[in-house]
Formats: C-alpha cells, sequence, structure tokens
C-alpha cells in the first residue's frame, strides 16, 4: 500500500465520529439519487409502455387530401378559394413497396399493414360505432402485442374472424365464438366469429377497436388490395422522430411518431426528468459541499500533524493526495452505502404502491448502470470536493504549525 | 578541525513584504562539527527560532550561504529540499506532535516509509530497535494518544532517528515535561549523542539546561552575540581550577 493511502484510511478511521457523520451524509445524498433515478425511470417506462401498449411507434399514411384547381387557362389570373375537403379513407399507393421501404430504414425492427376506419358493430338490436382495424394478426402483434393483453381466445384473424376489446364485448354482451355484425361504407357489411377478447389498458381502446383481416377491412371500406397506413416499431422508442423523418423522406408519405402524436406525454416525461436532474443536481452539490467542509475540519484539525509529516520529508504533493484519497473513500464508501440504501427505499416503495392484485404500480427500474454512475459521480464528487482542503493542507507551513 | 557538518555564513532572514519587512537574521556565522552537543539559547523574539527553521530548511534564508552535510542548500528547490531533509535532518519539537491516528511504532516507519517510497520489514525492525533504545519497546502498538508527555516525547526522538539523520534539530525539547520527564528525555538525547555520534542542536531558553551541553551558543536581535565550549568538571577541568 503506497504511504498516502495507509495515511489516508488511518486519518479517516481516526475520526470516527466524523467519518460516520460524512459517510451517512453521503450515503443519504447517494440514496436519494438513486431512489430518485429508479422512481422517475420506472415511472416514465410505465408511462410510455401504457402510452404505446397500443400504439405503434411510427405511422406512416397518405398525405391529406386538399382541394386542387382543375384547370388553369393559360395565362390566365385565377382567384381561388380554398375549401376543406373531408378526409376520406385513402389508401397507400404501391404499399408493398413502402413496406418494404419502411423496413429498411435502420432503428425498424417491425412494420405492418393496417386498414383503418369506421364501421358500425352490432349484435341484435344494439350497434355500437367502433374503430375497424384491419391486419395481419401476426404482422400487427410485433407493432402492438395484443395476443400478450387477451382476456379471452386467441389475436388470430382467420377467415372472418375479429378480436375486440373487453368494453365492446361486454356492451354487446359477446363472448368468444359469438357473432358480431360489422357494417362499413354503404351497403358494405360482414358477419365475424369472435376469435379474442383483448385489454389494451385503455377504456376508449377497449370499447372502440375491433381487429378483422385486413382483407375484410379493405372490403368494408371500399379500399380493394389497399391499406391505409403502415405502422412500425423501432428499436429505441425515444429515437422514433429521427426514424419517421427517415422513413418520411424515403417514402415520400407522411410519418408520425408517437412523440408527435403524445406531445404532452413528451412533454411530461421531459419536465419530469429535467425536475429529476434538478433536484439530483443539487443533491450532489450538498454532498460536494458536505465532504469539502468535512475535510476543511479535518485539515485544520490536522495542521499539526500535517506540518511535522512535512517537516519529516512528506512531500506537498503526498500531503495532497492523502486528503484528495480521503475525499474519494468518503464518496465511494458513502455512495456503496447509499445505493443499498436508495434501492431499499424504492423496493420499499414499490411494495407500498400496489395494483389491487398485488403487482407493483409501477415497477422501480434498479439496474447496475445506475449504481455504478451514483458510485462514480459520488467519488468524482469526492475528489473535486478534496481539491480545496487538500490544497490548503498542502500550503501549510510546517515551521509555523509546529512551533505554535 | 574536521569539516564542518553545518556551515552558515552571513544568513540574513527578512520576513514580510516592503514596507513591513522584519529582518530576523541579521547576518549568522555559524560552524557545527560532527558528534558536536550544542544549545542555542536567547531570548524571545531573538530570532532563534528563526534560526532554527532556516537550518531546519523549513524556509529559505533571504541571503547568504548554507552548507549541510557538504550540500549547499541554497540550490534546492521544495521537492529537493523535502528529501535532502528527510536524508539528513531529524527534528525533535516542544510538542511531540506525533501523528495520533498512528501508533508509536507507525509513527516511526512513516518517515522511513516516505523517503524509500516503499514499506519493508526492515522499517519495522528498526522502529522497535529504537523503540528499545528509547525504553518504550513495550509500548510499540499504542497509539500515540496512549502515551505519557515523556514516552510520546522519547517515541518522537525515536522517530526523529528513524533515517539515522545527521543532524537532529530539538526546539526546547523539554520544555514541555515535568522535571523528572526532562531529566530523563535529556539523558536519551545525550546518550544518543555519545553513542551514535549523532550532531544535535538544541534550542533552549533554559540556562541549566544549555550548561549540560558541550557548546552554547547565544542569539540576540539576529545576530550571535557568544559561542562558548561550556567546561564540565567531568569532560575538561575548568579554566578557572585549571589555573589554580
Amino acid at each position: 500500500m503506497p504511504l498516502e493511502w495507509f495515511l489516508a484510511i488511518r486519518f479517516l478511521k481516526e475520526g470516527r465520529a466524523q467519518t460516520a457523520l460524512i459517510f451517512g451524509g453521503v450515503a443519504v445524498g447517494a440514496g436519494v439519487v438513486v431512489f430518485l433515478s429508479a422512481l422517475i425511470t420506472g415511472l416514465q417506462a410505465s408511462l410510455v409502455e401504457q402510452t404505446l401498449g397500443s400504439q405503434a411507434h411510427v405511422v406512416v399514411r397518405p398525405p391529406e387530401e386538399e382541394a386542387r384547381v382543375v384547370e388553369r387557362p393559360a395565362g390566365a389570373v385565377l382567384a381561388v378559394r380554398r375549401e376543406r375537403t373531408p378526409q376520406r379513407v385513402q389508401a397507400i399507393g404501391q404499399w408493398q413497396q413502402v413496406l418494404e421501404q419502411a423496413r429498411s430504414v435502420p432503428g425498424v425492427i417491425a412494420a405492418a399493414p393496417t386498414v383503418n376506419g369506421s364501421a358500425f358493430a352490432s349484435r341484435g338490436s344494439v350497434t355500437k360505432a367502433v374503430s375497424l382495424r384491419g391486419v395481419e394478426a401476426e404482422s400487427y402483434d410485433r407493432i402492438v402485442a395484443v395476443s400478450r393483453k387477451l382476456e379471452l381466445g386467441l389475436f388470430r384473424l382467420a377467415g372472418a374472424e375479429a378480436v375486440i376489446g373487453k368494453g365492446l364485448a361486454d356492451e354487446l354482451g359477446l363472448e368468444v365464438g359469438d357473432k358480431l355484425r360489422l357494417a362499413g361504407e354503404g351497403e358494405r357489411a360482414d358477419v365475424f366469429t369472435v376469435a379474442g377478447i383483448f385489454d389494451l389498458g385503455n377504456k376508449d381502446v377497449n370499447q372502440r377497436w375491433v381487429f378483422v383481416p385486413l382483407r375484410s377491412a379493405q372490403n368494408l371500406l371500399d379500399l380493394p388490395g389497399g391499406v391505409s397506413t403502415i405502422e412500425l416499431r423501432v428499436e429505441d422508442y425515444l429515437k422514433a422522430d429521427e426514424a419517421a423523418q427517415l422513413v418520411a423522406a424515403r417514402t415520400g408519405l407522411v410519418a408520425e411518431s408517437w412523440t408527435e402524436l403524445n406531445r404532452q406525454l413528451l412533454v411530461a416525461l421531459r419536465s419530469q426528468s429535467a425536475s429529476s436532474y434538478m433536484i439530483q443536481f443539487f443533491v450532489i452539490v450538498a454532498v460536494a459541499l458536505g465532504i469539502a467542509s468535512v475535510l476543511v475540519v479535518s485539515v485544520v484539525q490536522k495542521s499539526r500533524e500535517v506540518g511535522i509529516l512535512k517537516a519529516m520529508g512528506i512531500c506537498t504533493g503526498m500531503v495532497q493526495r492523502v486528503f484528495l484519497i480521503q475525499g474519494a473513500i468518503v464518496g465511494l464508501v458513502g455512495s456503496a452505502l447509499g445505493s443499498a440504501l436508495g434501492a431499499g427505499l424504492a423496493l420499499l416503495f414499490a411494495n407500498l404502491a400496489q395494483n389491487p392484485d398485488g403487482s407493483a404500480l409501477f415497477p422501480v427500474d434498479l439496474n447496475a448502470t445506475l449504481f455504478l454512475t451514483a458510485t462514480a459521480v459520488a467519488t468524482v464528487t469526492g475528489l473535486v470536493a478534496a481539491v480545496a482542503p487538500a490544497a490548503r493542507a498542502a500550503r501549510l507551513d510546517p515551521a509555523e504549525v509546529i512551533h505554535a | 578541525m574536521p569539516e564542518p557538518l553545518l556551515e552558515l555564513k552571513e544568513v540574513v532572514k527578512d520576513y514580510g513584504t516592503p514596507p513591513l519587512v522584519t529582518r530576523a537574521l541579521r547576518g549568522v556565522d555559524l560552524s557545527v562539527t560532527p558528534g558536536e552537543f550544542a544549545a542555542l539559547i536567547g531570548p524571545s523574539g531573538s530570532g532563534k527560532t528563526t534560526l532554527l527553521n532556516v537550518i531546519g530548511l523549513l524556509h529559505k534564508p533571504t541571503s547568504g550561504r548554507m552548507t549541510l552535510a557538504g550540500t549547499d542548500t541554497t540550490r534546492l528547490d521544495d521537492d529537493g529540499l523535502t528529501r535532502f531533509r528527510a536524508r539528513t535532518l531529524g527534528f525533535v519539537f516542544q510538542f511531540h506532535h506525533l501523528v495520533p491516528a498512528l501508533t508509536a511504532l507507525e509513527n516511526i516507519v512513516v518517515p522511513m516509509w516516505s523517503l524509500q517510497g516503499r514499506r519493508d520489514e526492515s522499517m519495522r525492525r528498526r522502529a522497535l530497535e529504537l523503540l528499545d533504545a528509547v525504553g518504550l519497546a513495550h509500548k510499540a502498538d499504542s497509539r500515540a494518544t496512549a502515551l505519557s508527555g515523556g514516552q510520546a516525547q522519547r517515541v518522537a526522538i525515536a522517530r526523529a532517528l528513524a533515517n539515522r539523520p545527521a543532524l537532529v534539530l530539538a526546539d526546547e525539547p523539554t520544555g514541555n515535561l515535568d522535571t523528572a520527564s526532562a531529566d530523563e528525555v535529556f539523558g536519551l538525547l545525550r546518550r544518543v549523542n555519545r553513542e551514535l555520534g549523532t550532531t544535535f542542536l538544541i534550542v533552549t531558553h533554559d540556562p541549566r539546561l544549555a550548561q549540560r551541553t558541550d557548546r552554547v551558543v547565544e542569539i540576540v536581535d539576529g545576530r550571535i552575540v557568544s559561542d562558548e565550549a561550556v567546561a564540565t568538571a567531568r569532560d575538561q577541568p575548568r579554566p578557572v581550577s585549571a589555573k589554580a
């Protein structure tokens, strides 16, 4: 062991009460940082999960229809009054090609064609307006994992099968195997068998969404062979914007990421992160000030010993390192204790906030990166906090302190 | 006349910045030969502590030359001075200034460790020998805080000797001790001087203590005003009685 480590450890051991207090202070600080990070990360992940549980990361659709001037006589000056046009369900031209293009965009991990439109679902005399979603079960399941959110039955859309939400099932009194009539554009209507009942965690979605085979939706919505949107899943949902831009550029269509459709959620997430970072920053500052003040006191208390050590031939650099090492040790050990404390708090909190079924209301996100970051930040903080006291110790004039 | 161990020529030391400059040493010439056991006396404010700081390489002289163990110390930089000090000088102070966080033994090991860069078993053995020499081998593993004043000062002497210094500087080494402990500590310094041939320069304001050394250098107002060998009955006949 180098002499400076030996001395640093002995100095820390000597000031037992002081050392315990500062370890406690750093531990509480690091604990707050770990707890807050775990909580906010977990909370945000669960919020995003709830939102993205029934939503694609990126939706590709044709541009909105606009009225165009049909005819412009040569040389004529026209006064044009543009009226907004009602938006029909439009088909994406050459959608197979668009699908391939979208799949080739970096970051995109799945793509599924869908046909979306309005329809009426009826059973007996009861009729409900629903949102018809024509999909291929296999490809769509990779966009929104319906198969994992089924209450009953299967996510299977073969022939004339439909998968409905539990809200609609309740309203129409439907069970798996029952028949359901869906009416679309004009006189187009068909009868489907309920294959599964899902719960996507959103009341509106559970009441309105009806999944039917792609072909059936095309037929009901009068969109033969076409699809109205292509939905994408990206690797990192936080980078959905970039993927959307790339897709839009490659396909010439409109690509909207979930962040555009959920501005408020994103703003909420960002401000949550910002306030959490702010709190963590000030906690770190407080911890740094605590370490620095304890070390300054320790330098003052030990000025004679430091003086005599210097008189005995311990060089200025070594004296400095003795105190820097103390700062780093305080940061390291304190944050190790604090990580345990923060993790304990987070788990306790997760246990207290439970759903009625006993599962955690939201998962706290405790991972190795969090602990490593907290430890590294605290150690560096300790080092930085020790710079001024160490410099002070190094400046001590041995002659002054030993004759005093 | 052997080569002097320590030689000061016209050493001047100023403190403060203009216009408030205090001249603490006003041209000191001093020469100490190896094996001497000398006392430096003077009233407070006379500059004896300043002289000790200069000789101890803790402060640099403003002007003048100083040679210690054959090295012109005015030419060394800070780190060079620190290393040279560790090799050549031992310090004993009025207050022992042992590091309380360490045991008696560790206090003695630290200067050796610091000088040689890494610890080895020989340092522990040497520290034990030194503790044995000052009669405190049984206190090796006691915390510095658990020692009495006299014991702590003896450990401090052992620490001063750790790196086999050519010159030991002692500043009021017995000033803080009761008479019995003071006698014991002084006797120890004397014994080290006789047995190991270590040179001592002892600062004191106690004339009785000074009379028990071999040479008394008196400094007043930053100048050496007298420098006399002390005649003791045992070492050499008193000049007066010799004449008689």
